[in-house]
Parts: structure tokens; sequence; C-alpha cells
């Protein structure tokens, strides 16, 4: 199982979020220039600031090279989760529902928040302990989870809201608190959270490292059925 | 030749310069200078760049030490933190391009500061800041402490490095001049650390990084020279414009550079831009370098020569590189997107040239342009009687449970929670201690150990007192660093004071020296950098005299890196330290709207340092489960502290009666709490569930978590 963490010009997660990966499986970085995914099992599009976030935060990057081929992966059923402003270049690349606005406060806000995992039938959740809440830092001035409220409901309906801030834990006025959402396939993950900054207990909590070794396990499992 | 007749005296002394020191350039130059070589005579001598009236005093500090790799000289010092590991640290002001535009302002200070610690080679892991504004209840200092904030945060968290801890204070006298320092840490191996003396005669000078535009002519190096004033909105367009993602292709560029081994020296671009940068590099390295402005890439076509050397365009580097490795060079630079462009070389003459294509438009010895700047001695006089008013009275009560609330809501003291949490602490997986959580910020290092990192300056208590005010910011800054369990390696300084031709403000910044030299002596603490800004002063008067320390240690285990609040119930909480508090100039002083004190209590440096040690021992021998030190507020603050941060509540019984036991401060004292047996110091009382219960003699203070909380939470709805 190998993880391709994508770095653009202006990301400033991506080695965190190499380390991260590295803790459950093997991991490439990849170059927004390059029109090559390396063979990788899964695409992270990690945090920070990709283009320096101008025009609007990931729309610059949807068009980076690489990202062709990534929605191409993503199309043929390829695992991508976007972590920040990875969710929001997914959203941008139409890849995951809804959109990510600017926080109610208007400013940026590092917090560690409490999250409520909805849906555990995906591969990013699979492995986790049900029931259990997760503690996550979010970092983030773009994070208003965004979309129609009939788009909500059906999203709800159909288990595509994976990630909740738990009740009075929302730090950005995200619609019904969601905080991490997949496609309709079930292979693209976007979560506002950074996982990759709770895989530690000297630095925070270890409760994001789930979300990677559950994908781990379950590509693991994929692959080795594969061969 | 003579200065008079059709000389360019009057628009000398327009930029700055006086009457005298044009005279001297006349004559060393042997002529007139021309308007190119006139502006960067006028910035090379600045206050900004000269250091003129304070080099004479910081020649007298210690800057030798065991742990040194890098010191003053360079664009930031290093120290040694184990296993060829160094940590390179700075601090720096921005203040009144601050005042002037408080976002831009202090984004940019904290690109300046960023691009020093990776001009030496390091990589940034963290970013501190120490603020200072006017009392929150003025519309203006909320402004301008929201705008700062966001300028922090904006640059910090965009380019992916931590600001990971820092201090805010609000005080009347930085209502018109506010003070933005930014500290940042940088790490790297020590053989990799590279200098910024330009060498070899044909080799090549590049710039890289941003194009060069009108932004910021004159900017910080103008506007820190100067004392603000009436028609500051006119100097908007000389404050720099910041632009994190090119700082970050840049930064990432820069490493690259020097880890493939491409540079002979790098330099960053700040305050004057290239007329200070190159310069700099041909001094350091005893060379002469030419410049051609024509090679330089430029944002707007028709610039004048004079402009291009004086701009303070944001985000640009200088190096200087062997010919044979221009090629591989241009293609790192290429890979970054980041512009470069080769605009001169290094020669052996000795001069500044400056070349417009074929036509020399300038040229100078380097020697007269860098040092050439004459040194000042200050006039210190120690003012009659206190020079700041007595601050507004806020509270009338003596009640304690009504003082303790009204200290903890206090903008001095409540919780800064609304402020960090607009800084990103934690990119770069190395934060272990983040801001709220200990007294100093702790960050994990690649072989496993770690530093710590505070940074403090109480300017009230500078003003009570200079010299002793200097003395207790050093101390606070290391009893931070002890409970955590570090031990300082290295300190750095901003000096920020008023205009040092004013007698009384040459005796506060002479006194401070002398004070930060005697308690750095005394701890056996290098000074390996810093910064001076002086002529802080509004339509008002000065600032308190604000001594700014940041100080960077080790510790052994990350693991056991001390944490403020208390951990279990039943544990013993103890005093540490010959606590000998007093109201004078405290917070509560403050309150009350009393008149500061012209002198503080005497200091017993070595008693405090063993105090310190114990405390920073025992830490490290997990004896202790929370360290905390006794700061504004006093003791019941400190209670409070440490309570709040764990949800735990405390039982204490002081013996001694009256106030200042309870509020009131002195430097060298720490709450510890831990198993009985195992605590240094004198145990006063027992950590508890509920609220905290504290008396001191007749005095009792009773009061829950929640309305301790409530008060702290003081500056929630500051944005609002």
């Amino acid at each position: 199982m190998k993880f391709g963490v994508i770095s653009f010009p202006g990301s400033c997660d991506d080695v965190d979020a190499q380390l991260a990966c590295a803790r459950v499986a093997d991991v490439v970085a990849l170059w927004h220039a390059d029109h090559d995914l390396q063979g990788v099992d899964a695409v992270v599009i990690p945090g920070g600031f990709s283009y320096g976030d101008y025009l609007r935060a990931g729309a610059i990057a949807r068009f980076a090279p690489i990202m062709t081929e990534v929605i191409e992966f993503a199309h043929a059923g390829g695992h991508v989760i976007g972590i920040c402003n990875g969710f929001q270049v997914c959203c941008e690349a139409g890849l995951l529902p809804g959109a990510l606005l600017t926080n109610t406060s208007l400013r940026f806000v590092c917090r560690q928040v409490s999250l409520e995992v909805v849906n555990y039938d995906t591969p990013f959740t699979r492995s986790l302990e049900p029931g259990r809440p997760l503690s996550i830092p979010v970092k983030h001035t773009t994070g208003r989870y965004y979309a129609p409220e009939a788009q909500l409901d059906r999203l709800e309906a159909d288990g595509q809201v994976v990630l909740r801030y738990r009740a009075g834990e929302n730090p950005n006025g995200s619609l019904r608190d969601i905080a991490g959402v997949t496609n309709e396939g079930r292979n693209v993950f976007g979560l506002m959270p950074h996982p990759e900054h709770a895989v530690d207990p000297l630095t925070g909590s270890t409760d994001g490292l789930g979300l990677f070794a559950s994908l781990s396990d379950s590509l693991g499992a994929l692959v080795r059925g594969g061969r | 030749m003579s200065v008079a007749a059709g000389g360019r005296l009057e628009k000398a002394l327009e930029l700055g310069l006086r009457a005298d020191e044009y005279a001297l350039i006349v004559s060393q130059l042997d002529r007139e200078p021309n308007e190119v070589e006139l502006a960067m005579f006028s910035l090379l001598w600045s206050e900004h760049c000269a250091y003129k009236h304070s080099k004479l005093l910081l020649r007298t500090l210690p800057t030798e030490g065991p742990h040194l790799v890098m010191g003053p000289g360079e664009n930031a010092g290093a120290v040694d933190v184990g296993d060829g590991w160094a940590v390179a640290f700075k601090v720096e002001s921005h203040n009144h391009p601050s005042a002037v535009e408080p976002f831009q302002g202090a984004a940019t200070g904290v690109g300046g500061i960023l691009r020093d610690i990776f001009a030496i080679g390091a990589r940034p892991i963290g970013i501190l800041d120490s603020l200072r504004f006017g009392e929150p209840a003025s519309e203006r200092s909320r402004y301008l402490l929201d705008h700062a904030v966001g300028g922090i945060g904006h640059y910090g968290n965009s380019i992916g490095v931590p600001t990971v801890g820092g201090e805010v204070y609000f005080e009347g006298p930085y209502e018109q001049n506010c003070l933005v320092n930014a500290m940042c840490l940088g790490l790297a191996r020590s053989e990799q650390l590279i200098r910024s003396a330009a060498a070899g005669p044909g080799n090549l000078l590049l710039l890289f990084g941003a194009s060069t535009g009108r932004d910021g002519i004159g900017g910080a190096s103008v506007l820190a020279s100067a004392e603000l004033g009436e028609g500051d909105a006119a100097k908007r367009p000389s404050v720099q414009v910041g632009d994190p993602f090119a700082e970050k292709k840049l930064m990432e560029c820069s490493l690259e550079l020097l880890e493939r081994g491409l540079l002979v020296a790098l330099q960053d671009l700040g305050a004057a831009g290239l007329t200070s940068a190159v310069p700099e590099m041909a001094s350091k390295g005893g060379v002469g370098i030419d410049i051609d402005v024509a090679r330089v890439p430029l944002r707007e076509a028709d610039m004048e020569p004079f402009e291009i050397m004086v701009s303070e365009s944001q985000e640009r580097m200088a190096a200087i590189v062997e010919p044979a490795k221009l090629d591989e060079f241009l293609a790192v630079c290429a890979h970054w997107e980041t512009g470069a462009a080769v605009i001169g070389e290094v020669t052996a003459n000795s001069r500044i040239r400056i070349l417009s294509g074929d036509e020399v438009i300038g040229d100078m010895p380097v020697a007269v342009l860098v040092d050439g700047c004459p040194l000042y001695e200050l006039s210190p006089e120690r003012p009659a009687r206190q020079i700041y008013p007595p601050p507004t009275r806020t509270l009338s009560s003596d009640v304690p449970n009504d003082v303790l609330l009204a200290l903890l809501a206090c903008p001095n003291i409540a919780d800064r929670r609304p402020l960090y949490e607009r800084y990103d602490c934690v990119v770069q997986s190395r934060t272990v201690c983040r801001p709220g959580v200990a007294d100093a910020a702790v960050l994990e290092l690649p072989h496993g150990g770690a530093i710590a990192v505070a940074i403090d300056c109480n300017g009230r208590r500078a003003a009570a007192d200079p010299y002793r005010g200097t003395v207790e910011a050093v101390l606070e800054c290391a009893a931070n660093l002890a409970c955590v369990g570090a031990e300082p390696l290295g300190l750095t300084n901003c000096l920020n004071f008023g205009n040092p031709e004013k007698p009384h403000i040459a005796w506060q910044l002479t006194e401070s020296v002398r004070a930060l030299g005697d308690v750095c002596r005394a701890l056996e603490i290098p000074i390996v950098g810093g910064n001076v800004s002086l002529y802080n002063e509004g339509a008002e008067g000065a600032i308190y005299p604000t001594p700014v320390v940041g100080l960077v240690g080790s510790l052994g285990e990350p693991a056991r890196a001390g944490r403020l609040g208390f951990v279990a119930e039943g544990d013993a909480i103890a005093l540490v330290g010959a606590f000998a508090p007093s109201l004078a100039a405290s917070e509560l002083a403050k309150l009350r709207g009393e008149q500061l004190p012209s002198g503080l209590p005497d200091i017993d440096i070595a008693e405090i340092s063993a105090t310190r040690a114990s405390v920073r021992d025992a830490v490290r021998s997990g004896a202790v489960r929370s360290a905390h030190d006794i700061a504004e507020g006093g003791i019941a603050v400190a209670l409070a502290e440490c309570c709040l941060a764990s949800g735990l509540g405390a039982e204490v019984v002081l013996d001694e009666n009256g106030e200042a036991t309870l509020f009131g401060e002195a430097p060298g004292g720490f709450l510890v709490s831990g198993p009985r047996d195992s605590l240094p110091g004198r145990v006063i009382g027992t950590v508890a569930a509920g609220g905290l219960r504290l008396s001191a003699g007749e005095r009792r203070v009773e009061l829950s978590l929640e309305q301790l909380r409530g008060a702290h939470a003081a500056l929630a709805g500051l944005f609002d």
C-alpha cells in the first residue's frame, strides 16, 4: 500500500501528511507540475495555501498539471483524501459535493476540536472504534461547509456525511456541523480537521492516525486480494 | 570641496542626515555625493541601519558562551542544541510600519524575521510575537491589535511556520506607538549554516525572489528613524506589502540552493533593500561589488536608479554564486518558480559601484558607506520624578474575591486564547507544548531532544525602574523556561525605546543595557543577536521602555516537558523561592490608578537562579507534576491560572496577612504541584475538586471555577 502526497507551491502540511502516512504505509511525494501519480494506491491532497490561495482557496490548484491525473484516478475509483486546502481543491475540482466558505468569524481559527464519526462504512473510517469521538485540530479561514439544503438532505440520507463537529465544537459555522464528506462512490474523502496533526501523543492526540490506518487497511486488503 | 553653494545639503537634511554627517560624507568622498549616492548614504547612515545611538552601548553586552555557534553580526545568531543540530533565532521590531498600517506592517515584520533565519541556512520552525497596544477600551487599540494579529497570522499561517508563543500588554503609553516585535527560530545542521560575507572577485551577485517595485521606498528605514506624528496616514505608501506565497517559494528555493552547495554567501533584503544588503555583504567579505541597476527585474519599468537601490519590496534575497554554478542555481530557482537575475559581480577593489548599463552612476568606498557613520555617545540623565502619567483607576473594591476577578479580567492577564487561536501552532509536527498549556513553548527536535522558547518584558516595571525591570524581564523569561524543564542556551533582545536624543530616554536605554549585560553575565547566557527600535514616541510622549527578551533553552526528554495546570486531586501545592511580593508597579496598583514608583526593590540574582535551577531539576526528574511561575497578579492569579488550565481547584493557606501576599509581584516565585514528599519549596495547600479557596491571614478568596473562567475570558468578545 503506497500513499502519494501532492506538493503544490504553497502547500504547508505536505511533509506532515507524508510523516503521518509513513506511520501506516509507504509514501511518495508527488509534484504539482508532473503528470504522474507514480503508481500510488491513494492520493493525499494536503493542507496549506496552494498557489497562495489567490483568487479563491483551491481554485488555482484545481487546474494544476497533476490534477488531471488525480481527477482521472478518482473517477476510476482511486482513493483520494483532501485535507483542509485539499478538501477545498476537491470541491473546486468537482470531486466532492458542496463548497467551503469563509468562517463565520471571518478569521483564521486554530483549535483542537472533538468530532463525531457519522459513517463507519467507508474505507476511511472502517477500522475506527465505533462510538468514540476523535480529537483533531482544525486550522483555517475558509472552512464553513456549505451546500444547498436539498443537497445536504441527500448527503445525509446517502451517508456521505462522514464527520461532524460535536455539539458546541463547530469552529466555523459549517452547515449541520459537517466536518468531512465523501463522494457518492465513497472513494474521495474531504475534511477540514487535520488528521496528520493527530498521529503522536507527544504533539497532541493519535486520533487522526486511525483515518490513515483505516484506508491503508481497506486498500491493503484490496491490493492483496487483487494479486 | 565646499559643502555650501549649490550643494545637496538641503536634500541631505530632508533625507534625515545631520549637517555634520553630510559634511563628513563630502570629505570622505572628496566630492559631493550624487543623487543615488546620497540616497544610499541617507539610509545606511540612518538610526535603523547604523545603530548610531546604540552601538556603543551594545558593545558592552556579553556575546560568548559554550553553546554559541553564530553570534551577533550575521542575519541571526545560533546555538548548538546537540547531535550536530543548531537552532538559529532572532527578534526584530516592525513598530512604526505597524502603527501606520497594522496588518501589512505586522505581516512584513514576520516575513522579514523569517528571511533573517533562512538567510543563514536554517529552516524556520517557530514564530513568537511580542505586542504592545494602548488599553483595549480604545477603538484605535482594538483596531491595531486585531489587524496586527491578523497580519502575523496571515504570514506565518500561509508560509507553514507555526506561531508557538508570544505575549501582549496593554498600556496607555503604547496608544499612539504600538509595538510589534516578532521572533523566529530556525533549525539547521551546524555545519550547514551560511554567512553573508561576499568573497571571490569574479563571482556573481544574484538577486532572486520577487521583482523590485516602488513599494516600501524608505519604509522601515525611514519610519523607524523618527518619531511618529501628524500625517502618518500619508506614510502608508511607504509600508511594504507582504506576499507569504512568494516567500514560501523563496524559502524552499534558498534552502535547496544551500543543500546543493550552490551558494558562496546569502543575504536577505530587508530595510533599505539593495542599499543595505549588498554593501554589507561586501563589507563583511572585505571585497567590493559592482551592481548594475539595469539588470534588476522591475515591477514598474520606469523606475529611477535610486528607487531601484532603495526599494524595500519584500520577498527578495541576494546571493554570491560562482560562475560555474550559475546554471544549476537558475534551474533550482525555475523549479520553485522564483525569479532570479545576475545583477553584478564581486570585485577586489573594496568599492561599491552602481552601474546603469555602461554608465557608472555611483562609486563609494565600502568602508565609508557601511562603517563610516559616526557613533554617538548618549547624554543620559535620570529624571527627577516619574515621567509617565498615572493610569486611570478602574478598581475601587478591596474585597479579595472582587480583586482577583478584576485581575483575571484585566487585559494584561485575561486569557489570550482569542489571539493565539488565530495562529497555526501545530504545522511542522514539532509542537509539544502549545500556547496556553505551559509557561514556555516546547518544540521537539529531530534527534529526540527538545527546545523551549519564551519571550517576555513587562514594560511598566521597566518604566518604574529601567535597570531592575530589565533584570526582571530576563529572570521571568528564564523562569518560564525552568517551568518546562529547560535551561537557557542563548538570548535575543529587541530594545524598544523612545527618542535617545532626549536625556531621560538615554538614561532608560543606558540603564536597561547595563542590566541586560549584568544579568546575562550572571546567568552565563550569551546574547546571540538582537535589534534596537528607537524613536517610539507619539504626540503624548514616549512608550514605556520595553526591552523585550527572547530565550531559547534545551530540555532533555520532550515527554517530560512541564505543564502549568494542576494534574491530580490531592497533590500538594508548594511555593518555591524566597518570594517577597510587593504591590509596587503591580497590576493591582495599575487597576487602582496608582502612580508608578521611581525604583523597584533590589533583586538577588544568585538566589533566584538557585531557585530556578531547583524548579528546572524537579520538572526534569518528574518530582513535580506541574510548574508555573508567579508573575502579574501575584500568587492568587498564578493559582487561578493553574486551576483554569486543569479544571481542578485548590485549597491554599498563606500565613502572612496583607494584600501584597495575595496580589503582590516580585521575581523568583514558583508554584509547583505533585506528591508532597517530592516537592521543592514550602507546601502551602492541596489540589482539590471545586473552586479556588485561598486565605492570607484574614483575607479570603473563595471562587468557583466558573467564576474564575468567566473573568479570565474577558478578551473573548474583543473583536465582535
